[in-house]
């Protein structure tokens, strides 16, 4: 028997979506939420029943002490706000310049500016320079390392947005005498909000997860972050097969940035798309 | 409009007092110093004994690239990568054009399930690899459930097996980032024009060859951005395999990011560099080609 169109929409495609989504994103997301409630002994072999007794609060206050989850807080946003605020400003302030200025001396200049796109950031040499810099294991160190990864991303993003911009609109305001920054922040920066936006979820997801780079630049010193502390807590737990405090920080560190999203994921999305997609 | 003002060609000097220079010097300050002065270290310290165990540097012409080829760590790492990146790009971008045509109609269900979907993309991807090593243990949930469903005892080493896990951890970053393949292709899916689509069903066109012959040719540059994004992510793949796997079973997940992170650690920063090299040269060999023959493949459909 065919099932007929009307048929297909009303009923089985929903099913379809709602099993599917169950199965492929719920067992995972569950399974980390129930072992994150359970005891030492029942989180042993991790499974997809619920607490036998619930160590909700036991697990959770410990991951929080022994993952340092306040001090690697800070951390986090201590590294990755200056990073991103930087990375906009200078790399906007270039792609305008970029965007608006012709010649071979421009073209040269912005090939080489989103090279870094693709070409991958040398990461062992990067350690040395910060040492003969005196920044290994800093939070400036790894601010500088971070704009240099991302600078690309950005002054190719901005770059092509600028170009859609009409010169029109800046030339009102240089009649009325605005000298360059003036246009740059009263004009061009506004128009730039959706770009903006783009560059600043995806870099803001990159730095807040990113542990490869972290691990070089800061492993070792005083400052961490969430990501460098979850592994340093899965390392040292997981010979002893402690899933309940792994997952307990898991659950700890991503729910924020999923609070965050499943309350403004309509914006989120549209920004992502916004700037990327054209 | 005004000749003064039209007349002005990118060359000319007022180009340059509208849009001054200094405005490039932060950025590129930043480029320089702490994006390419690394990179052209890369090729000068691979080529030195710089290591934890004595303070001076000095030159050793071939011998790290000698060791790394003899212990066939190289050739290894690199032809693991290669697979995982190419793994990583087909299941990532299938996967996301898969569930971008499941929920592409706006019903409350549909937005629903986007937004699950996304929920991986914000986690970390070492939080997503646990969760993962976890449920693919070889006693673990998910051969409960496979188990439960098929009557028998199931014991497949899902990240034991030194063929296969590799294509398992490319599948787990790849559940990872589907939602973004999928924000993607949403995306180009509504620049689709409605008068398009309605002219090809009046034309008596089925589903499948509306799909084949309009749809996808024009989503052709949402292919590209996946692809390209999933290939060059996964050149740099790193947390996914390091939570999950760690490099094993016999270092047959240990892609370049993994193998230097080890080498590093052990104190052998030279050797390390040498990987870094091989990286960076092997995604300057593979990605250019790879990005010019998705354009070119967009301008033929």
């Amino acid at each position: 028997m065919r099932i007929s169109a009307r048929g297909w929409s009303r009923l089985v495609h929903p099913a379809v979506v709602i099993i599917l989504t169950a199965v492929v994103i719920g067992i995972p997301l569950w399974l980390a939420l129930v072992t994150s409630a359970k005891s030492q002994g029942e989180a042993n072999l991790p499974d997809l029943s619920l607490p036998r007794v619930w160590h909700l609060w036991d697990n959770y206050s410990q991951a929080f002490t022994q993952g340092r989850m306040l001090w690697a807080l800070f951390g986090s946003l201590l590294v990755m706000v200056p990073s991103v605020a930087g990375v906009l400003i200078f790399g906007s302030l270039a792609s305008w310049v970029l965007a608006r200025r012709a010649g071979r001396v421009m073209a040269v200049l912005y090939s080489a500016a989103i090279s870094g796109i693709i070409l991958p950031p040398a990461v062992v040499t990067i350690v040395l320079l910060l040492r003969q810099l005196h920044l290994a294991s800093t939070p400036i160190g790894m601010v500088l390392v971070y704009m240099g990864m991302y600078m690309s991303l950005v002054i190719f993003f901005v770059t092509g947005f600028v170009r859609t911009i009409p010169v029109e609109v800046e030339e009102a305001a240089r009649m009325d005498g605005a000298r360059p920054l003036g246009i740059f922040i009263k004009v061009v920066l506004p128009l730039l909000r959706p770009v903006i936006a783009t560059a600043t979820i995806l870099i803001c997801l990159y730095i807040w997860n990113d542990v490869f780079y972290a691990f070089f630049v800061l492993g070792g010193g005083t400052y961490s972050t969430l990501p460098l502390n979850l592994y340093s807590v899965a390392s040292s737990n997981l010979y002893q097969n402690n899933w309940n405090l792994v997952f307990a920080y898991v659950v700890l560190m991503s729910l924020p940035l999923v609070v965050v999203f499943v309350v403004a994921q309509r914006r989120i999305i549209s920004g992502i798309t916004g700037g990327a997609v054209k | 409009m005004i000749p003064s003002l039209s007349a002005a060609s990118g060359r000319s000097p007022r180009r340059a007092v509208l849009y001054p220079s200094w405005f490039l010097a932060p950025a590129f300050a930043v480029l320089a110093v702490f994006f390419f002065l690394p990179t052209v270290f890369n090729f000068i310290y691979a080529f030195t004994d710089w290591s934890a165990f004595h303070d001076d540097i000095r030159p050793v012409g071939l011998a790290n690239v000698k060791a790394v080829m003899s212990n066939g760590s190289l050739l290894s790492s690199l032809r693991i990568t290669i697979v995982y990146a190419v793994l990583v790009a087909i299941m990532q971008t299938g996967f996301g054009l898969g569930l971008a045509l499941l929920l592409e109609r706006d019903t409350r269900i549909n937005r629903f399930a986007r937004v699950v979907f996304f929920i991986p993309v914000l986690m970390s991807a070492l939080a997503v690899g646990y969760t993962f090593q976890a449920l693919l243990k070889p006693d673990g949930p998910l051969n409960g459930l496979l188990g439960a469903l098929t009557g028998q005892h199931v014991t497949i080493p899902w990240l034991g097996s030194t063929t296969w896990t590799v294509v398992t951890v490319a599948f787990v970053n790849s559940w990872k980032w589907m939602g973004l393949a999928m924000v993607i292709f949403l995306a180009g899916l509504k620049t689709i024009p409605a008068d398009v689509l309605e002219a090809a069903r009046i034309d008596g066109a089925g589903r499948w060859r509306t799909f084949r012959s309009i749809r996808f040719p024009l989503i052709a540059p949402a292919v590209t951005f996946n692809v390209a994004t999933a290939l060059l992510g996964s050149f740099n793949g790193f947390d996914t395999i390091l939570a999950t796997t760690g490099g094993g079973p016999a270092q047959q997940t240990e892609v370049l990011n993994i193998y230097i992170f080890r080498v590093y650690g052990n104190g052998l920063f030279a050797q390390a560099t040498t990987m870094s090299l091989a990286l960076l040269l092997l995604v300057a060999l593979l990605a250019f080609p790879v990005i010019g023959y998705l354009r070119k493949r967009e301008r033929v459909l």
